[in-house]
């Protein structure tokens, strides 16, 4: 004999509800959690690296990094005093919520006022998985093209804040800035949107205000 | 993709829910999956297979070998401007009946587990064990 059982269940329903549970603690510890997200190379663990020498001092920064199976980008970012923990996926494409966790709580977190998830470079999955963040950040690189905002708009519609990276290569490919930014506005009127390079130094002023306006 | 990761999800809520109900073995689950969704069936099936019949304890045998099946729900997108729906897929965000892009997806997004068919006898052996040791398990 057979029977049916009825769950009618979100899958992301557990998940969701652990990413609420920690976004709550990280608050009362005063721990600002950004993810952030981007293809593979666009300049996720530069900019960390640019934002630290920068505002470190200032606001102390933790990064966990996510990725697949390297660990050279923690490397770097301990390298420039920051703390860093590395976890990896093994081979799931996107942080969720309980590995969040199990990472940040991995590192000493006293003093910390800013914590960055550099996600794992892709896309498509993180935007649907809610990591616990406080704010969601993506980084697009000029290279990859002004009308990638129509090849996945849930990341773009899904984001506080956009930053545009390698801006000083604007001149080498044909990427429009006013062009980008009004297919972003269009399917997120609300998302700030910060032009850098994080070679150069230009416009991360702008991002590390940004920053300095939400921590707790 | 996320494929793989959201099987793992989907295993554990179903693996759950069957030993609350006391089911020996799970024969098939049944996820509804909205088309644009982001996740693709055909390789959400593959990974399903794969990750329902790995060796030993890293699947539980409550639901090794068990079926997806996987029911399709339309994309619909609602335009607050004239007040009608349309095919999501076929024309995005702009309304094909009066351009206005002040519009919402009604539906399309969802992934849900539906629900798991079971069988309704315990395995001998544990039967067996309840019939020496405890009085019989009540039965919904
Ligand atoms: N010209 C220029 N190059 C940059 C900039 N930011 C990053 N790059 C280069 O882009 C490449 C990739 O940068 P990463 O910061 O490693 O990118 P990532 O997103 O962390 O990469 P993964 O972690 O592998 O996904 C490196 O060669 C960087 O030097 C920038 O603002 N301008
Ligand atoms: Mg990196
Ligand atoms: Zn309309």
């Amino acid at each position: 004999m057979a029977r049916v059982i009825e769950l009618h269940k979100s899958v992301t329903e557990s998940n969701d509800r652990d990413a609420e549970a920690l976004r709550n603690e990280l608050k009362e510890r005063g721990v600002l959690l950004i993810n952030l997200m981007s293809s593979p190379g666009s300049g996720k663990t530069t900019l960390l690296s640019r934002t630290i020498s920068d505002i470190n001092d200032e606001l102390p920064i933790a990064v966990l990094e996510a990725d697949i199976e390297s660990d050279v980008d923690a490397v770097k970012i301990e390298a420039l005093g920051a703390k860093s923990i590395q976890v990896h996926t093994d081979g799931m494409c996107h942080m969720d919520a309980g590995m969040t966790r199990e990472g940040l709580f991995g590192m000493d977190l006293s003093g910390t006022k800013i914590a960055f998830l550099e996600n794992v470079g892709n896309l498509i999955c993180p935007a649907e998985f809610d990591t616990g963040a406080h704010k969601n950040v993506m980084i697009l690189s000029v290279p990859e093209g002004d009308d990638k905002p129509l090849k996945y708009p849930l990341m773009f519609s899904m984001c506080d804040a956009l930053i545009i990276t390698k801006m000083d290569t604007k001149d080498f490919f044909t990427f429009d800035l006013d062009t980008c930014i009004s297919h972003v506005k269009k399917l997120n009127p609300d998302i700030f949107i910060f032009p850098v390079s994080a070679k150069t130094g230009d416009g991360m002023k702008e991002w590390e205000e940004y920053l300095k306006k939400e921590v707790f | 993709m996320h494929e793989l990761s959201v099987v793992f999800s989907v295993i554990k809520d179903c693996v759950e829910v069957a030993k609350e109900n006391n089911a020996p073995h799970i024969n098939t689950v049944t996820i509804q999956l909205g088309k644009v969704s982001g996740v693709i069936p055909s390789y959400l099936k593959d990974c399903w297979k794969w990750a329902v019949s790995r060796k030993g304890d890293k699947t539980d045998d409550i639901i090794r070998g068990a079926e997806l099946i996987v029911e399709p729900i339309e994309a619909i997108t609602f335009c607050e401007n004239c007040k009608q729906t349309y095919d999501t897929i076929k024309y995005a965000k702009v309304c094909p009946h009066c351009g206005s892009d002040n519009t919402y997806l009604y539906q399309g997004n969802e992934f849900l587990i539906k629900e798991i068919q079971v069988d309704d006898e315990m395995p001998t052996e544990f039967s067996d064990q309840i019939d020496e040791d405890t009085p019989s398990p009540v039965m919904g």
